[in-house]
C-alpha cells in the first residue's frame, strides 16, 4: 500500500503536470513560472484547510464547519481591525487562531463528550457559525477602506519571490507533515481512524485525539479567515460559502480515505493543487463557472472510484502473499 | 513448515472411493476440480463426494483450499477445470442463485444476519414468499419460520428482532435460514467455532436430524473430537490438493493429523513446568453491574490460569474490565503487593497488564498502518524522545519482537493488512510483549487457528510463562484449558463456579461446573 500510495502521489503529480502542459497549449503563458506562482498562491488557503480537514478525516470524522468558522472568525477579525485600527496585526492573527480553535473545540467537545456523530455535529455548527456571523455583522460588510493597510498588505508582501501567503501555506505543510508523522498525536490520529477498537485497546484515547483534531481544524480555519479577508479585502456573511466541500474534495482527490486511517500530507497538497489548477485554468480557456463546478464534481467521483479500486486490490493480496511464500519456500 | 509438508509424499488414498464403502450413490460429486488464481493454484485436481444422510468432514490447515471449495460449491467461484455431478448429471453453478436452486446451502463461519430485522425476515430474506398481489406474505413467513425453528427444537418467536437473541439462538436462525430453501446439500463452515460445549451438543442433535432427512452434509471444523462424534467420511486437503479420504471412524486421529500437516504432531500441548513464584496479581471481589459478580483470585509469577465457561459466562467481560476497557462497580486489584486502580487501557498498560483480544483482527490491528507502527502503538511513551516519535527506536523495538516471534514480512514498513493471518497474529502478540507486561490476558488464543499453528501458539504461551510472565488464558476448548493451565477457574453466569488445580481437573468436572449440573 505504501508503494501504491507513493505511486498514487506520483500519478497525481503527473496528471497535474500534464494538465498544466495541456492548458498551456490553449492559453499562452499558463505554464510560465509567474503564473504557476499565482496558482500556488491562489491555492494556499485551500491547501491549509485541506490539511486541517485531512487530520480530522484521518480520525474517522469530518469537519463540515470549517468554511462557516472561517466566515465568522473572518468577520470578527475584520470588525476588530475596523474598530481598533491601532491593534497590532500579530494580536489580530492570534485572535483569529483563538476564535477558530474555540469554535473547533465546540465541535470536538460535542463529538468527544456527547458522542454525537461528527457529520451531524458539524452540519449543525456549520449553520450556527454562519448564523453567528450574520448576528455579529448585522448582515453588513466590512470593506477594504475600513481595514488598515498593514492588515491588507502583509499576506501579499513578496518575500524571496513568493507572497507571504504562500510562505504561510508552505510553513503549514511542513508543520503538518511533522505533526502527523513525528508526534504521538499524529500516530494516534492514524490509529484512531485505521481501527478505533484496536486504538482503544492500545491505550489511545480516541475521543481526545478527535477533539484535538477538531481544535486544530478550527485553528487553521481561523488562520485562513484572516488570510481570506485580507486577500479579498472584504468580509461578509457568505464568504467561503461551500468551501468546506472543496477541502473535503481536495482530500478525497489526494487519496485520503474517507473511512479514516489512510492519507498523507503530500496527497492533500496535491489534491488541493489539482483543484487549484482546474479553477485557474477553466476561466482562462473560456469555460463557464457552472461547468467548472460540474467538472470538479466529476473529478471527485473519479477520485473516489480510483480509491475504491485501490482498496479492492488489497483484498487479493492474500493470494499474492501466498504465491510469494510458495516462491520463497 | 511448507518444506516439511512437501517432504512427505501424498497419501495413497487417492484412488476414487478407495476403502470407502457407502452403499449409496453420492448426491454430489466433484471431479478433478482445479481453481487457479493469478499466481496461485488454490485447488489442484481435487475430487470429493457427498452422500445422502452422511456427514463428510473436510479437514485441512488454514490455506489448504477448504474455503475455495466451499465457494465453488456455492456458486461464488467457477472452477478453472473439473466437473460437478449432481445425481450423476453434470451441472454448472453459474451463480450463487444457481447453487441454491440446485439445493446447495451453506452455513458460514461468521453468519451474515441482520440485527434490526425480525427472525422471520432473516430466514426468508431474498426468497420471501409472496401473496397474490406480489407483496410479501408475512403470514407464511412467520408460519414457515416457526415450523423450521421447531424442526430445530427451538421455540424462538419469528416476529422478534434478531438483536434480542443470544449468539447460540442466532446460530439456530442461520441454520433455519439455510434450511428454508429446499436444500439437499448442507455445508457447515466451522459452525462450532463460536459455540460452547452445550450449544455444540444441541447443534449436533440438529445435524443428526438432517442426516435422518437424507441430506448430505459437508462439515468443516478444526476440532477433531467433534468430527469423530458427527462425521462418517472425511477428506483431507493440504496445499490445495486432496491428500486422503475415507471412513473417519476407521481412521485414527494421528493418521489424519499426519495427512493434514504432512508430518507427525507430538506434544499437542507442550506445557513446560514453569517455576511458580510469588503472587503478582490479586483480584478481590471484582464486580460489574450486569456481567459478573464477586470474582476473586490470585495469579502467581509464571502461572497460567485457565478461565473456562460457556459463551456468555462473563469471562471476556471480566478480562476487559481488568484491562480497563470497562469499569468494575466494585472490587480491588493488587499488583505485586501494591493496590492499583485501572481506569483505562492506558492505566493497565502502564501497570503491566495487557489483553490480547479474541477478535485479533477487529480489536488488534490497524490494517492500513505499517507493521512497526502497529507494534509500537502501546509503547509510544517508551520509543518517543521528549514528546516526538523516533522512527529508529520504533523500528528497533519492532525488529526485536519480529525476530523473537519469527515474523515473516518483506519489510517492517509494509502495512499489516498485507500479511497473512498467522503473521498478523504475531504482530498482535509482539505488540503486547513489547510493552514488557507482567500479566498477559489471552482471550481464546487459538480460536480459528489450524492444528499445526495451535501447537506453536501453545509452545509460545508456555515459554512466556517460563520466562516469568503471569498468564490468564480464557478458552472454550477443554483440551486446551486442561493441557495448558496450572489452575483453572470456571465461570458460570457471571459467577465463579469453581477453582481446580491442574491435578484434579478433568473434562467432566469442568463441564459440570460450567453448566451447573453438579
Amino acid at each position: 500500500m505504501t508503494k501504491l500510495l507513493k505511486s498514487r502521489e506520483l500519478l497525481l503529480s503527473g496528471i497535474i503536470a500534464l494538465m498544466i502542459a495541456g492548458f498551456a497549449t490553449r492559453a499562452e503563458g499558463f505554464a510560465e513560472p509567474g503564473n504557476l506562482v499565482n496558482i500556488f498562491n491562489d491555492t494556499s488557503i485551500l491547501i491549509i484547510l485541506a490539511l486541517a480537514q485531512m487530520t480530522v478525516i484521518l480520525t474517522k470524522s469530518i469537519d463540515l464547519s470549517v468554511a462557516a468558522n472561517l466566515a465568522f472568525t473572518g468577520m470578527a477579525v475584520a470588525m476588530t481591525n475596523a474598530a481598533f485600527p491601532d491593534l497590532p496585526l500579530v494580536l489580530l492573527i492570534l485572535m483569529a487562531l483563538g476564535i477558530g480553535a474555540a469554535l473547533g473545540a465546540i465541535n470536538g467537545f460535542l463529538v468527544w463528550i456527547l458522542q454525537i456523530p461528527p457529520i451531524v455535529v458539524t452540519l449543525g455548527t456549520l449553520t450556527i457559525y454562519r448564523g453567528m456571523a450574520f448576528v455579529l455583522s448585522g448582515g453588513g460588510w466590512v470593506n477594504a477602506h475600513q481595514m488598515t493597510p498593514t492588515f491588507l498588505n502583509v499576506p501579499r508582501t513578496v518575500f524571496l519571490g513568493l507572497p507571504i501567503l504562500s510562505w504561510v501555506a508552505i510553513a503549514v505543510v511542513l508543520g503538518m507533515g511533522f505533526l502527523l508523522t513525528r508526534t504521538p498525536f499524529g500516530r494516534s490520529a492514524y490509529a484512531s481512524g485505521g481501527n478505533p477498537t484496536a486504538a482503544v485497546y492500545a491505550g489511545i484515547d480516541i475521543g481526545r485525539t478527535r477533539f484535538f483534531a477538531f481544535v486544530l481544524s478550527g485553528a487553521m480555519a481561523g488562520l485562513c479567515s484572516y488570510l481570506w479577508v485580507s486577500r479579498y479585502a472584504v468580509a461578509y456573511v457568505d464568504i467561503a460559502a461551500g468551501f468546506e466541500l472543496d477541502s473535503v474534495a481536495a482530500c478525497v482527490i489526494g487519496g485520503i480515505s474517507i473511512a479514516g486511517g489512510i492519507g498523507s500530507v503530500a496527497g492533500a497538497v496535491l489534491g488541493s493543487l489539482f483543484l487549484g489548477v482546474i479553477k485557474n485554468a477553466l476561466p482562462v480557456i473560456g469555460i463557464s463557472p457552472f461547468a467548472q463546478m460540474a467538472i470538479s464534481g466529476v473529478v471527485i467521483i473519479l477520485a473516489v472510484v480510483f480509491n475504491a479500486r485501490a482498496e479492492a486490490k488489497k483484498g487479493r493480496i492474500i493470494l499474492r502473499d501466498r504465491a510469494a511464500t510458495e516462491v520463497t519456500a | 513448515m511448507k518444506s516439511t509438508m512437501n517432504a512427505v509424499a501424498p497419501m495413497t488414498l487417492n484412488t476414487p472411493l478407495a476403502n470407502q464403502t457407502p452403499n449409496l450413490a453420492p448426491i454430489l460429486e466433484m471431479r478433478g476440480i482445479s481453481q487457479i488464481f493469478p499466481g496461485v493454484k488454490a485447488l489442484d485436481q481435487v475430487s470429493i463426494s457427498l452422500y445422502p444422510g452422511q456427514v463428510t468432514a473436510l479437514i485441512g490447515e488454514n490455506g489448504a483450499g477448504k474455503s475455495t471449495l466451499v465457494k465453488i460449491l456455492t456458486g461464488i467461484y467457477r472452477p478453472t477445470e473439473g466437473e460437478i455431478l449432481l445425481d450423476g448429471k453434470p451441472v454448472q453453478f453459474a451463480s450463487a442463485q444457481a447453487a441454491i436452486d440446485a439445493g446447495v446451502t451453506a452455513i458460514h463461519q461468521e453468519t451474515v444476519l441482520f440485527d434490526e430485522l425480525t427472525v422471520g425476515e432473516n430466514i426468508f430474506l431474498g426468497h420471501a414468499p409472496r401473496t397474490r398481489f406480489r407483496t410479501i406474505d408475512w403470514r407464511t413467513i412467520n408460519a414457515r419460520s416457526r415450523e423450521l425453528l421447531q424442526q430445530l427444537e427451538s421455540d424462538i418467536d419469528p416476529t422478534i428482532r434478531l438483536k434480542d437473541l443470544s449468539i447460540a439462538q442466532r446460530h439456530l436462525v442461520a441454520i433455519a435460514r439455510a434450511l428454508s430453501v429446499e436444500a439437499r446439500i448442507v455445508i457447515m463452515d466451522e459452525p462450532t467455532a463460536a459455540l460452547s460445549r452445550k450449544e455444540i451438543d444441541d447443534l449436533f442433535r440438529i445435524v443428526e436430524g438432517l442426516k435422518r432427512q437424507g441430506k448430505a452434509i459437508l462439515f468443516i471444523s478444526h476440532k477433531f473430537d467433534e468430527l469423530y462424534e458427527i462425521a462418517e467420511n472425511f477428506a483431507v486437503f493440504r496445499d490445495g490438493k486432496a491428500v486422503g479420504h475415507g471412513r473417519l471412524k476407521e481412521t485414527p486421529q494421528g493418521e489424519i493429523v499426519r495427512l493434514m500437516v504432512g508430518r507427525d504432531v507430538h506434544d499437542v500441548f507442550p506445557k513446560v513446568e514453569a517455576e511458580i513464584g510469588p503472587v503478582v496479581l490479586s483480584v478481590q471481589g471484582y464486580s460489574h453491574p450486569t456481567e459478573f459478580r464477586d470474582i476473586s483470585f490470585e495469579l502467581k509469577r509464571g502461572e497460567i490460569l485457565g478461565v473456562y465457561g460457556l459463551i456468555g459466562a462473563g469471562r471476556s467481560e471480566l478480562c476487559q474490565s481488568l484491562f480497563g476497557i470497562t469499569r468494575p462497580s466494585a472490587g480491588r486489584l493488587t499488583l505485586e503487593g501494591q493496590p492499583v486502580e485501572i481506569r483505562s487501557a492506558q492505566d493497565a498498560i502502564a501497570a503491566g497488564i495487557v489483553y490480547v483480544p479474541e477478535e485479533r483482527g477487529r480489536h488488534g490491528l490497524a490494517l492500513p498502518m505499517p507493521i512497526y507502527q502497529n507494534m509500537t502503538l502501546p509503547s509510544l511513551a517508551k520509543t518517543s524522545r521528549s514528546g516526538f516519535l523516533k522512527a529508529a527506536n520504533e523500528l528497533a523495538l519492532a525488529r526485536q519482537y519480529a525476530e523473537r516471534l519469527d515474523l515473516r514480512a518483506a519489510a517492517l514498513s509494509v502495512p499489516v493488512g498485507t500479511l497473512s493471518g498467522g503473521n498478523q497474529q504475531k504482530v498482535v502478540i509482539g505488540k503486547w510483549l513489547a510493552t514488557q507486561p507482567k500479566v498477559i490476558i489471552l482471550d481464546e488464543p487459538t480460536k480459528g487457528i489450524d492444528i499445526g499453528s495451535k501447537a506453536a501458539v501453545h509452545g509460545f504461551i508456555s515459554e512466556l510463562a517460563s520466562q516469568g510472565l503471569s498468564i490468564i488464558m480464557v478458552s472454550s476448548e477443554l483440551p486446551e484449558v486442561l493441557g495448558m493451565s496450572d489452575r483453572i477457574m470456571v465461570m458460570r453466569e457471571g459467577l465463579m463456579a469453581g477453582f481446580y488445580d491442574r491435578s484434579e481437573a478433568t473434562a467432566e468436572t469442568l463441564v459440570r461446573a460450567a453448566t451447573g449440573n453438579a
